[in-house]
């Protein structure tokens, strides 16, 4: 299957296969917007991996990015170069990315509660809920 | 300095801050009259979206014997979260009329979202199964008081270290101290949440070990703390009938017991102690409930800045 390239924009590579498209719903995509999103593509990293390119995009949370893959790349282009690669760092906070999976947590009556997790440890990539203290691997 | 503070989990207070509080406790006890008039024109607001005697009772008797004033509810039909108010609505209104709330809620994390809204102090009374930290102070300065230390010690939990909220915070305050040792006694589906696990493990030089026969442990223990296996905790009727009678306390178990082990409870019991043991010198479970009056004096008056 071929993609074009792209011009201006950002390749996010080496995404774990099947969390492209939720990636996807966290990166401000606009109507006008030129997207691809590869899904289950041959990957020498991992056996299969998704891919997204986004042509011009503007800001995106790379927070939410790297909690939700952080062994995932970005790329960015420019003029149809890589000018920049990023790395992901696991947040010390998230706010609003992950949800809280206890039912007793008060943010499952009371949907206002902005959601927010806590790193609790980089090597197993376990967050903690603010609130009630449930630990979740994202 | 604990003027304006919350106290919403075990760990809000420092070592040091604990120790002041425990100093004030001691000196109300001594000359309770002298501290009559101390919240004299303050107003305490308790929240209580869950149904509670000891724990509103306590601190609604801590505020009139500071010489202060109680406004507030019990049961969530009593208030406006029966309109579907918000806990923050709530909040911001009753921090405009009372000068200190308490808020006891079943949802966990619930006296935090509370704490970020009032614009007065806050102390969480209970967030469902989660943490209840003025029980732990009330269990901190009994040991104290009891025991005369508050480091090296063997304590034994025993029943429901699941959903017992007082178990968690307990454990999450003594692992500052040096020394402890965890037995975690509980059926299979009561063991301890994870986090709790790592609480122990964070802590200072502290040892946990699980097992289910309280009886092989009971001789090695210092302290013994029982809880309740909570029926309100319990999605499904069954588990609570088949867990409910796990682990009874009476006097032939107390043979097993060191002389100086000291027996606590959060209270209210139902059948884990059997009321035989009331009369056993190492029984500590009332004496804990006059504690935690006073507890909740000093708490008061320290997070109002009074003196």
């Amino acid at each position: 299957m071929e993609v074009n390239s792209i011009e201006n924009g950002i390749v996010i590579d080496h995404i774990r296969a099947g969390l492209g498209r939720k990636i996807l719903s966290y990166m401000n995509i606009e109507s006008g917007d030129t997207v691809a999103l590869i899904m289950n593509a041959t990957s020498k990293k991992h056996a299969r991996k998704d891919i997204i390119k986004i042509e011009n995009i503007r800001e995106f949370d790379l927070a939410a990015l790297a909690v939700l893959d952080h062994t995932a790349t970005v790329n960015v282009i420019k003029q149809g170069k890589i000018v920049e690669k990023i790395n992901l760092d696991l947040p010390e906070k998230v706010v609003d990315v992950l949800r809280c999976k206890n039912p007793r947590c008060v943010t499952s009556v009371e949907p206002a509660i902005p959601q927010i997790f806590h790193l609790v440890s980089p090597e197993t990539v376990e967050y903690r809920c603010e609130y009630c203290d449930e630990i979740i691997k994202p | 300095m604990l003027k304006g503070k919350n106290l919403i989990e075990p760990l809000d207070f420092t070592t040091e801050e604990l120790e002041k509080l425990f100093v004030l406790s001691n000196k109300i006890m001594d000359k309770p009259l002298d501290f009559s008039e101390c919240c004299k024109g303050d107003i305490l607001a308790t929240l209580f979206y869950e149904p509670s005697t000891r724990t509103r009772f306590s601190f609604e008797t801590a505020m009139l014997r500071l010489g202060g004033q109680v406004i507030g509810f019990s049961g969530e039909n009593a208030s406006s979260a029966a309109k579907g108010e918000s806990i923050a609505d709530t909040l911001k209104a009753i921090g405009c009329y009372a000068d200190i709330a308490v808020i006891r809620h079943p949802k966990e994390g619930s006296a935090l979202v509370a704490s970020k809204n009032a614009g007065i102090p806050v102390i969480n009374g209970g967030d469902g199964g989660h943490q209840h930290p003025t029980q732990t102070l009330t269990d901190l300065l009994t040991i104290k008081r009891e025991k005369g230390r508050l480091a090296n010690l063997r304590v034994g939990f025993c029943g429901d270290l699941l959903f017992g909220r007082t178990v968690h915070s307990l454990i999450r305050a003594l692992s500052r101290y040096e020394g402890i040792e965890f037995i975690l006694i509980s059926p299979e589906e009561l063991k301890v949440p994870e986090f709790v696990r790592n609480d122990i493990l964070r802590g200072k030089d502290c040892k946990y070990c699980e097992v289910t026969d309280m009886l092989d442990v009971l001789p090695q223990l210092d302290i013994l703390y029982m809880t309740r296996v909570q029926r309100e905790r319990f999605f499904n009727e069954e588990d609570y009938i088949r867990l409910k009678d796990s682990y009874i306390l009476d006097e032939e178990k107390m043979l097993l017991a060191p002389k100086d082990m000291i027996v606590m409870h959060p209270l209210p019991r139902v059948n884990e102690i059997s009321v035989e043991v009331d009369t056993d010198p190492r029984a500590k479970y009332f004496v804990q409930v006059k504690n935690g009056m006073y507890v909740r004096m000093a708490l008061i008056m320290s997070l109002l800045g009074k003196k």
